[in-house]
């Protein structure tokens, strides 16, 4: 017992939650930008994957740390805008287009990396996003360590939050996003373009995601490696149910997520000798599932998800 | 201006050219991440026909990819038909190998008659049981299969890397985190002397006479084609459409593991944890491209299995990288669902619309 509470107590522990939350904050709130908009996009773990890729070889090429950011966020934009395309004006099937979107990007990503790099036996390294150091709050006794020593795209994720939960709820565009993902038809007849608004959301959704991706390489590690993105993206997808779609319980849901992530790993180190490591490493995944069967019941989807428009229909 | 007319349903013809539309498409926009390769395109292709078709040793290795991918699609297609959306074939590929590895490594013994049933029936089934959960889930709390079924497929490769670093590990393995070899009389024979090609082919035919069959001829495939249309509908009409469900996750899972037995018990004799490069992925473009029927899938299959062997063979000629061929897949992919509004939609490209409507 002595030693849960020893983990719980350590300020290395919240740090370490917060880290891990990070790529899941910016995937879940992109995710659940689209999905307010009526898309859903499995394209979500490919977008990741270039993210991570177009991120770091922007840096590796010299494009500087926040020149990757960008990098990172067209490249996300650009395989969003694509979903968008299939799904929305074309009105296709919004499981398969996610998928192949998934797929396309993965693939991409990794023919890329293999072309630039055709024979490195170990994977070139950046160098990476330091922690930052603020004034006074870094220094705060337990509280700074475990809060204010995070990387800028950290602080990055949760100016995010807020900036989505504001746009969301307070302004004409968020209200309007909203509607598009309910009641299509209602924003075609106040004069608002439905295909706009939804190609929009998806561009700017994946634009986000893909921060999660760039998180991994710029920050997390300091190189990209094949299938390090690692389902991180469905679990988004599962938290982004898990979370309502609510910019709020989103964060919430992450970092519980993390914290859950960041305790087993060192629970591990307890008790590691009895129990296969394996165990330990399916658990996000389990949890994962365990959040979408707890909300089940009383999820509440956007009515017009998976609802391809057609303008003219009703 | 665009304008989409809903068309009566495609003829088969139509279909097939769709089809084949959507795979030259995608064979000739890989044309550009081949120039930036700096690849002679046409040289490339040549090198990828010769490393599919232009031996009977590479012909028979096409085959023999293409076994697992007949398997995989035929799962994904006949769950995407009733619009159950099974993502997790890799998983139940790796669940119906496993269970042919517990059982035919001396779990049992016996003629091969009976052992080579048991260990294809265990991984059916193991495939079936792990696509149930999601099923269920889906059915009775109505829990998105996607993402569970996703999900499952990180899980259940931990559980195999578990088990063959534990109690399945080959302890004359040397150490490597492999499963103990199957035995002689529980492998499936191979079809041809010295080559790979194996008994695995045949199953996969069968099964896709089977799937086709149950389509297009039983209540059964009725129902689950009902369902795929219009659940609610289904369900009005007095179509069960739960068991419906059951019965197609059951199927499509134990379609998935098959593909694992085949990998396992036909190819590579024991179980490691790199089976499958995604096979349970591309199952999904093989199924998409046979514009899930049944039949298709088997053409479908033998494409895509020619871009991966070709593609392995002209890497290995050229140096360049053979994710090109999972970057066709893809691209395949996107393609062929594009090219299925040419099915649905008689496609208009309208002039000027506004002005017109303006002027009347």
């Amino acid at each position: 017992m002595s030693e849960i509470l020893d983990i719980l107590l350590s300020a290395n522990f919240w740090a370490a939650s917060l880290r891990i939350a990070t790529p899941l904050i910016f995937g879940v709130i992109g995710a659940l930008i689209c999905e307010r908009a009526g898309v859903l996009n499995l394209g979500i773990e490919g977008i990741f994957t270039a993210g991570a890729m177009a991120g770091w070889m922007a840096v590796w090429l010299g494009a500087g740390l926040w020149g990757g950011v960008l990098v990172a966020a067209l490249a996300g934009g650009f395989f969003g805008l694509i979903h968008a395309i299939l799904t929305v004006p074309l009105g296709l099937s919004q499981h398969v287009s996610g998928i192949g979107v998934t797929l396309f990007a993965t693939s991409l990503s990794y023919f890329t990396y293999r072309t630039a790099l055709p024979d490195v036996s170990s994977p070139p390294r950046i160098e990476a996003f330091k922690p930052l150091d603020i004034p006074v709050l870094s220094d705060l006794p337990f509280i700074g360590p475990a809060l204010f020593q995070q990387t800028s795209l950290t602080f990055l994720a949760l100016a995010l939050v807020l900036a989505t939960a504001y746009v969301l709820y307070r302004t004409p565009l968020g209200l309007a996003i909203q509607a598009v993902g309910d009641n299509p038809s209602a924003v075609e007849s106040q004069g608002l373009s439905v295909y706009g608004l939804r190609i929009g959301a998806v561009v700017a959704g994946s634009s986000i995601m893909a921060l999660g991706g760039a998180f991994l390489t710029m920050s997390a590690f300091d190189a990209f490696f094949f299938g390090m993105v690692n389902g991180r993206g469905w679990i988004c997808i599962a938290l982004t149910v898990f979370a309502s779609w609510r910019p709020g319980k989103a964060l919430l849901g992450a970092l519980l997520f993390g914290a859950f992530d960041a305790f087993q790993v060192r629970l591990q180190t307890e008790v590691g000798s009895f129990i296969p490591g394996q165990v330990f490493l399916m658990m996000p995944y389990l949890l994962s599932i365990a959040a979408l069967v707890v909300v089940a019941r009383r999820a509440d989807y956007p009515r017009a998800l998976l609802v391809p428009y057609f303008r003219g229909q009703r | 201006m665009i304008r989409f007319e809903p068309r009566e349903p495609a003829s088969l013809g139509r279909m097939i050219a769709v089809s084949v539309a959507a795979a030259v498409v995608a064979l000739i926009l890989a044309s550009v991440p081949m120039l930036f390769a700096g690849l002679n395109v046409f040289e490339a292709y040549g090198l990828m026909v010769k490393g599919a078709f232009g031996s009977v040793f590479a012909f028979t290795e096409m085959l023999t990819r293409a076994t697992p991918l007949i398997l995989t699609g035929l799962a994904a297609a006949v769950a995407f038909r009733a619009k159950l959306w099974n993502i997790g074939a890799e998983g139940q590929l790796y669940a119906g190998a496993l269970a042919a590895v517990a059982v035919g490594t001396g779990m049992v013994s016996g003629p091969s008659y009976v052992l080579i049933p048991l260990v294809v029936l265990a991984g059916a089934l193991a495939g079936g049981l792990v696509m149930l959960g999601p099923t269920l889930l889906k059915t009775r709390l109505g829990v998105d299969e996607v993402v569970t079924t996703l999900l499952l497929n990180f899980v259940i490769l931990l559980f195999v890397q578990m088990m063959l670093e534990g109690p399945m590990k080959d302890p004359m393995g040397m150490g490597w985190p492999q499963s103990e070899p199957i035995l002689d009389g529980a492998a499936l024979p191979k079809l041809m002397n010295r080559m790979r090609i194996h008994w695995g082919l045949v199953i996969a035919l069968v099964s896709t006479l089977g799937v086709y069959f149950l389509l297009k001829r039983t209540v059964w495939g009725f129902e689950i084609r009902a369902v795929g249309e219009n659940a609610a509908a289904a369900k009005h009409a007095g179509i069960p459409v739960t068991a419906t469900f059951v019965r197609v996750g059951l199927l499509s899972g134990a379609l998935a593991g098959l593909a694992g037995v085949g990998e396992v018990a036909g190819l590579k004799g024991y179980l490691t944890a790199d089976l499958s490069p995604g096979f349970g992925y591309s199952g999904i473009v093989v199924a998409m491209l046979a514009g899930l029927s049944p039949i298709g899938v088997v053409f479908a299959a033998l494409f895509i299995a020619s871009i991966f062997v070709g593609a392995d063979s002209m890497s290995r000629a050229t140096g360049v990288s053979n994710y090109l061929a999972d970057l066709i897949v893809a691209m395949a992919l996107l393609c062929v669902l594009v090219s299925g509004l040419f099915l649905r939609f008689r496609v208009r490209f309208i002039g000027v619309p506004r002005s017109r409507e303006a002027a009347e």
